[in-house]
């Protein structure tokens, strides 16, 4: 299992070709109290970069980006009762959705936990 | 990010030490949330009592002989007849029945005038003011008065310890009295449909005050987020989201701003168009929109009839924590502004289901005194 990270603060963990994706500890910090979120239904087609999932705060409303490309085979239902899942564990049981890459070597393109750091810690 | 041309409230340092997230507002660097968050500062304001900063607001005095009956030139309200010491809502319109702002008009004396307007519209309102009664009537724009909110449950019970006797002050009046032994002008209102008060004050004693009403029990700091989605969850308007110049005070839902001689006597900028309304009805009216489900509909998103005919736009719209679900507020025709109707809201492309409802969101629990 390895861990790839957005510049906007996306994570995915990766096994084989199967993936989980979510949002940081510093996305949900930055969003605050989460009061809303929509994941993607199975066999959706998200793009790297695309749009793939909505987290909505309090205030505001904010797309989640793919970090890949593949086929979603599962949302994370837990989320639409229990939006704050997201704010309490934004890198385990707070993920939004898994999916089958369609091509691993997009993964070289994102950045490890150590790079993802150094970013965050350039951006505060 | 540069925040060098930000203007600053008297409380900047005061936002900052207690962890405030800074944001532009209205040219104002402001606080939008503290530690506790938008959710549980907004929880907090309707259960204990918060403590809102709005000296980004504009304070002016409005004096000289018959300023009451000067200012119903700029406004629909029945000035004149509001007894001294009262304080009241109301709308500055212009010539085609559009709002210019809203504000809160209080009654010092028969020759005085106290005037608070929003922060974005206070330069264009002060000098509307100086254009049409300039000569008649002097304004002194206070700018070196802060103003702070003090809202919620637990208000009365708090400025009671620091000013004995302000727990009996009547809803929607002003005096002047010192709290915690400072010197203050203090209204009994507010913009969260909970009992408040609203406390301008020198510039220069703001923060000793704002301390020492943080160091009551009960009070947190509350920042623009939640007022936000109280003002919301309350039915009450925004200027700039809910109302503008293109929104009459009759489609807007305040024809209650208007007086009743106003309403027979006419005089205010627009009143033909507005008075009109008031007899043969608004084309469109403001009402409260609930979605079905659960996912908040943002300003501007589209209402549609059931069967995808365009109605209208949502102005303000998000997440209710005390309504623990989505609440907006939009126009539709008049048809539409029955509470129950279903419409659909135009959701990232997606027509989810929500009624039209009944205003407010959330009871309103002014002090009945």
């Amino acid at each position: 299992m390895t861990m790839y990270f957005t510049k906007d603060h996306e994570w995915i963990s990766v096994d084989g070709s199967l993936g989980t994706v979510g949002i940081t500890d510093y996305a949900q910090k930055a969003l605050g109290d989460i009061v809303y979120a929509e994941v993607p239904e199975k066999g959706r087609k998200v793009t790297k970069g695309g749009d793939s999932a909505v987290v909505e705060s309090v205030k505001a409303a904010s797309e989640v980006y793919s970090p890949v490309s593949g086929t979603v085979t599962a949302g994370n239902d837990a989320l639409a009762g229990q939006p704050a899942l997201v704010n309490e564990s934004p890198e385990a049981d707070g993920w939004f959705f898994k999916l089958e890459l369609s091509n691993t070597a997009e993964l070289e393109e994102l950045m490890d936990r150590a790079a993802y750091d150094e970013y965050v810690a350039g951006l505060e | 990010m540069s925040d060098t041309s930000l203007l600053t409230t008297p409380l900047d340092s005061l936002h900052r030490s207690l962890g405030a997230k800074m944001v532009p507002f209205a040219g104002y660097a402001m606080p939008v949330q503290y530690p506790l968050g938008v959710l549980g500062e907004h929880l907090h304001t309707r259960k204990a009592a918060g403590l809102f900063d709005v000296s980004h607001m504009g304070q002016a005095l409005l004096e000289g002989e018959n300023v009451a009956a000067l200012f119903e030139a700029l406004v629909p309200g029945d000035i004149q007849g509001l007894g001294q010491g009262r304080t009241r809502y109301s709308v500055f319109t212009n010539d085609q029945g559009g709002i210019l702002d809203d504000l809160m008009i209080s009654k010092l004396s028969d020759n005085q005038l106290f005037l608070v307007v929003n922060a974005a519209c206070k330069d264009a309102d002060f000098a509307h003011i100086q254009a049409k009664l300039g000569g008649k009537a002097k304004l002194s724009i206070l700018a070196d008065r802060a103003l702070l909110a003090l809202q919620g449950p637990q208000a009365a019970s708090v400025m009671a310890k620091l000013a004995p006797g302000a727990e009996n002050q009547k809803f929607m009046s002003i005096a002047d009295y010192p709290v915690a032994g400072i010197a203050c002008r203090v209204t009994r209102s507010g913009y969260t449909g909970e009992d408040g008060y609203e406390i301008s004050v020198d510039a220069a004693s703001a923060e000793k005050l704002a301390q020492a009403l943080l160091a009551e029990e009960g009070v947190a700091p509350i920042g623009l987020g939640a007022r936000d989605s109280l003002r919301l969850e309350a039915g009450l308007c925004l200027y700039g989201s809910d109302i503008d110049t293109n929104t009459t005070p009759v489609e807007a839902g305040l024809s209650w701003v208007i007086g009743k001689r106003r309403r027979e006597q006419g005089g205010f900028p627009g009143a033909e168009i507005i008075l009109a309304q008031l007899n043969a009805g608004a084309p469109r009216l403001r009402v409260g929109i609930k979605p079905d489900g659960r996912a908040p509909a943002r300003a501007h998103t589209e209402i549609t009839d059931v069967d995808g005919t365009p109605l209208g736009e949502i102005t303000s719209g998000g997440f209710g924590p005390s309504a623990d679900g989505p609440v907006a507020m939009g126009y539709v025709p008049r048809g539409f502004a029955v509470p129950g109707m279903p419409v659909k809201l135009m959701v990232r492309g997606k027509a989810l289901d929500a009624h039209v409802a009944l205003l407010p969101f959330v009871p309103h629990s002014y002090y009945k005194g």
